[in-house]
């Protein structure tokens, strides 16, 4: 393909194969080439390590648990069904991992101000907290469509003395909340760090907020090994941008046996043209630049980003990060695509069996391993991680139902 | 003749008339196709130097709410690459002779297919291309093939460029050197900071192309003022701002010029025929 062999293909630091890169205006240059020095120097520094761990122990909650889902399998009849719980950390998803570690980054930057993007919520939530916790001033950008459907989060960042400011341009969700962040960064480069809230845009970024999210499969990798004496046969997790997926992949990769499988938002269904899947759609999602890296893209024909949907406001994203897009075309991670009512559906039946609410977002990856559950022997393992809770979603999950006369 | 010999040329024939070149960017499309083209004639004929022809995309980061809506708008009218090379081809055949720089974002030029895109701009008639979101580090092969079809990829660099980077990024431009006056968005402003000259001085000392600083600068005092320190003066969202919505587009843009022209100490008015 013409386009793409005109990417540089050598491999050097910040690419996954062809994708990734630093496609972002020239005053933000600087700004990403400190933060690629400062992770440089502060990812083997033992005192950033201290604190960094410290906090995830003593704040965040670390480590989460590994559950069991006894009734599900039973239920399904087939796979053993375990939950790694990210959904049991303080503010309630995966999200904290990588707005802590950043925030202490930019501390060690002298930043003064964190900016971030957020969809469902979790992630400005999450940014809001740990701006709290080291006394520095946020503001978090988020879609006028997003702020309706997650009002309890929008509060809970205004009390954090977070101040949200809706997006009103574009589309008004997720990836128009990040072009409006990445403006502010622009103006205020000097003293603001951007706190970007999945594995995606420039270099570092996707490889920083997965090391910071690695954490997840480390402790999952640990802790299945203790209760079943070997590695499971799946690992699934839902992709927006795709940090708690990456996060969970990145410990297993390398276990050529496990497979990895991530689950797009589906939305109305790939034929509706209603959806988050990148990689589902092959008609409309190809590779291409979005927010700063080269990744695939839900896009028309001459290049604009087309408009998504999803039940699920944090992966209602027209890209994905980019070591997801390199880590299919190697053929090491399988992606797949659940519609909102297959999530809505596993929504209600965790709630059912094992009293968990579960993020709708990670419904996605809950429906995907009910889907497989049955079909497989009783001694295989299935490992989804829950990236968050439903609190959020309930007024959404409620709506729904009774939308479809539940 | 080459592309980037044409834009040298621009600043040399200000420079004679102990100005700065006047550069005006207006989005292809903007409030529609036609209106669009009618205003890039008027501006030629009224004596801009250079025309940037705005290439619209959804998502354009380094753009401030102005030309954001110009170029949603332009787009609900299905606005897109081939349009925009369209309209280069039709200012051609209309007899605007004024150099013609594209400035638009990576990812439609990619979908339009690169080589393609460098060969039809090239063919249509257009002299140089500016993409915000593709830094010298990226764009080595790209640069390669605009400068083998003569091109003109001009480069950016900020307030916040270091002098070391920025010596390296003028090597590495063609025609002009883009400085953009502040860090932030595209969007007139209602003063300049107070640092631009000396941002244009650190960056002449390491640069020895002609420079245009662009972002911010809406009234004609401020255009004297960058027409005094650099080659080149870039004006768009207050451009847009007037002729958009105007009654009279053209005549509202041919005004604005005429206006710039005078704050840049222009002798004598070019007349403008077709009014
Ligand atoms: C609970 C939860 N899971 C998953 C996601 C999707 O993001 P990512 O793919 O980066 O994990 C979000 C995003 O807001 C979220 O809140």
């Amino acid at each position: 393909m013409e386009t793409l062999s005109l990417i540089p293909t050598q491999q050097k630091d910040g690419r996954f194969g062809i994708f990734g890169g630093q496609y972002i205006p020239e005053v933000l240059m600087p700004a990403v080439q400190e933060l690629e020095e400062t992770y440089r120097q502060t990812r083997n520094d033992a005192e950033f390590h201290e604190i960094y761990t410290h906090l995830l122990k003593t704040y965040v909650g670390r480590p989460t648990p590994l559950t069991f889902a006894k009734r599900l399998t039973e239920e399904l009849g087939g796979a053993r069904i375990y939950l790694k719980r990210e959904d049991l950390t303080h503010t309630g998803a995966h999200k904290i991992n990588n707005a802590l570690g950043q925030a202490l980054l930019a501390k060690r930057m002298g930043k003064t101000r964190l900016v971030a993007e957020t969809g469902a919520g979790q992630h400005g939530v999450a940014t809001a907290t740990v701006a709290a916790l080291l006394d520095m001033e946020c503001v978090v950008y988020m879609g006028s469509v997003d702020i309706a459907r997650q009002q309890p989060n929008v509060q809970r960042m205004k009390l954090l003395g977070a101040e949200v400011r809706a997006v009103e341009s574009g589309t008004r969700t997720l990836k128009d909340a990040v072009n409006e962040a990445i403006r502010d960064w622009v103006t205020n480069v000097r003293t603001t760090h951007y706190l970007l809230g999945s594995a995606l845009g420039p270099h570092p970024y996707p490889t920083i907020v997965r090391d910071f999210q690695a954490v997840i499969g480390r402790e999952a990798h640990a802790q299945i090994l203790e209760a079943e004496g070997r590695l499971p046969d799946a690992c699934i997790a839902c992709v927006g941008g795709g940090s708690n997926a990456i996060g969970l992949f990145s410990a297993f990769v390398d276990d050529e046996e496990v497979a990895l499988i991530g689950v797009e938002a589906g939305g109305e269904g790939i034929a509706s043209g209603k959806h988050a899947a990148r990689f589902a759609d092959p008609a409309r999602g190809k590779p291409g630049v979005l927010h700063g890296t080269f990744t695939y893209l839900l896009q028309d024909e001459d290049g604009q980003v087309l408009p998504t949907h999803s039940i699920s406001a944090g992966l209602d994203y027209p890209a994905v990060g980019p070591e997801h897009a390199y880590l299919r075309e190697i053929g090491r991670a399988e992606y797949t695509s659940v519609t909102d009512a297959e999530a809505l559906q596993a929504f209600q039946t965790l709630a059912r069996t094992e009293g968990i609410l579960p993020a709708l977002e990670s419904s996605h990856a809950l429906a995907e391993a009910i889907r497989r559950a049955p079909s497989l022997p009783r001694e295989s393992i299935l490992l989804v991680n829950l990236s968050g809770r439903g609190d959020k979603d309930l007024e959404t999950v409620l709506k729904a139902l009774k939308g479809r006369g539940a | 003749m080459s592309g980037i010999k044409r834009i040298a040329q621009i600043f040399e024939k200000a420079r004679n008339q102990q100005r700065a070149a006047l550069i005006l960017y207006y989005p292809a499309g903007y409030p529609d196709y036609a209106t669009s083209l009618e205003v890039l004639k008027g501006l030629a004929q009224s004596g801009a130097d250079l025309l940037e022809v705005g290439m619209p995309f959804s998502d354009p980061l380094a753009d401030g709410p102005t030309i954001q809506h110009a170029t949603q708008m332009a787009l609900s009218q299905r606005m897109n690459t081939r349009h925009c090379l369209a309209l280069v081809r039709e200012l051609r055949q209309q007899g605007v002779e004024t150099p013609v720089v594209l400035m638009g974002y990576l990812n439609p030029v990619m979908a339009y297919g690169m080589e393609r895109f460098v060969r039809d701009a090239r063919q249509t008639g257009a002299d140089g291309i500016i993409l915000p979101d593709f830094p010298p580090e990226e764009s080595a092969d790209f640069r390669a093939l605009c400068d083998a079809y003569e091109l003109a990829l001009i480069s950016l660099v900020s307030p916040a460029t270091p002098p070391e980077r920025a010596r390296q990024i003028a090597e590495t431009t063609r025609g002009f050197l883009y400085l953009i006056s502040l860090t932030g968005v595209t969007g007139a402003r209602e003063s300049l900071p107070p640092e631009l000259e000396a941002f244009v001085a650190r960056t002449r000392a390491v640069a020895r192309v002609p420079l245009a600083v662009g972002f911010g600068i809406s009234t004609p005092q401020q255009a004297r003022r960058v027409s005094q320190i650099a080659d080149g003066v870039i004006i768009g969202s207050a451009l847009i701002a007037r002729t958009g919505e105007a009654a009279n587009p053209v005549q509202a843009a041919v005004e604005f010029i005429q206006q710039m022209f005078t704050a840049l100490g222009k002798e004598e008015l070019p007349r403008f025929e077709s009014l």
